[in-house]
């Protein structure tokens, strides 16, 4: 993958979690601490700042870098769980990836968030996304650039009735119900960036 | 002065006033017995937990016998677990975190410390909190 195909997917994660904060965030502060937003906006601005030494690397290597960058700058939860999937992701990826390539790194990667979170599907996360993008991913559809932003954002409006079992949200038990999970969103945000650069 | 031969002690709060609290209720209990580090709010200043800092505070705390991490909610313990990965590795399967409450649990976990007891013997106190 070429360094400026990497910035522009960079910058399109930057700009589109950048636009989106505000609304990450009031959906953090119906159910969590009111900080998601703005930790992803801090998060990958620290990225696109880094950009340069980032892009020069190879794509494994730079998404180990995105990870790492994550995990220190967010500072919530996301930190770690959004830097142990980009991490993940570097590992299990070859600088030049298929579709299968991306099928097979995204499944390990879900793996290891679930690790991290101790979660797993159907707890109204971020896993909930990325799940059925996964399954998109490794039926190796056609027209994927058009299909998984809609894939991952029903998935993540799918995440409303269900009920928090981890996190913050879980506090609130079912009062949890009724409002989008703010990770599921930002996945579903960051898959649609992707797929808009990568337009496959 | 010799290194301090007791378990270390961190907490990790999302906010630094709650850190630095529990850190003065922990050291009213032990004085300078026990190596004993607090951290709070994130790289900003504001409500939540750094990973860089919490590496930092484990290092201020770090004895041969190990440390027990006192965490609050959960970006504090998962934050606090990236740090424990992010160290070097022969410190790593020295350092715990213990499932008790944050104030609670530093209390007991130090004053177990204080008595020279072994890491494991220190999280079990801290931990029989939540049983009790």
């Amino acid at each position: 993958m070429d360094d400026a195909l990497k910035r522009r997917l960079i910058e399109a994660m930057t700009a589109t979690v950048v636009a989106y904060a505000d609304e990450l965030t009031a959906l953090d502060q119906a159910i969590g601490d009111g900080d998601h937003g703005l930790n992803m906006k801090r998060g990958f601005e620290a990225v696109l700042a880094d950009a340069d030494t980032i892009v020069a690397k190879p794509l494994p290597e730079a998404l180990k870098a995105i990870g790492t960058t994550l995990v220190m700058k967010v500072g919530g939860a996301s930190g770690p769980l959004y830097g142990t999937l980009f991490m993940s992701l570097g590992k299990a990826l070859p600088a030049e990836p298929t579709i299968a390539d991306l099928a097979r790194a995204l499944g390990a990667a879900i793996e290891a968030v679930k690790a991290r979170g101790k979660s797993e599907l159907g707890q109204k996360t971020m896993l909930d996304v990325l799940a059925p993008v996964q399954a998109a991913l490794a039926a190796g559809e056609t027209d994927l650039g058009m299909r998984l932003p809609r894939v991952a954002n029903d998935a993540a409006a799918a995440t409303a009735p269900l009920k928090a079992i981890r996190g913050r949200a879980s506090f609130l038990g079912e009062r949890s119900i009724g409002h989008v999970d703010p990770g599921a969103h930002s996945s579903a945000l960051l898959v649609g960036a992707i797929c808009g650069v990568l337009g496959a | 002065m010799p290194a301090n031969p007791n378990v270390g002690i961190v907490i990790v709060s999302h906010s630094a006033k709650v850190a630095e609290g529990a850190a003065d209720m922990v050291r009213q209990m032990v004085g300078d017995n026990v190596p004993l580090a607090s951290v709070g709010g994130n790289a900003e200043g504001g409500l939540g937990t750094d990973v860089a800092a919490i590496m930092a505070a484990i290092d201020r705390a770090w004895s041969e016998a190990g440390v027990a991490i006192l965490v609050d909610l959960g970006g504090a313990e998962t934050n606090s677990e990236m740090a424990v990965e992010m160290m070097p590795e022969e410190r790593r399967e020295r350092i715990v975190i213990c499932n008790a409450p944050i104030v609670e649990g530093a209390v007991m976990a130090a004053t177990e410390a204080s008595g020279g007891s072994a890491l494991a013997v220190v999280r079990a106190t801290a931990e029989e909190l939540m049983s009790a």
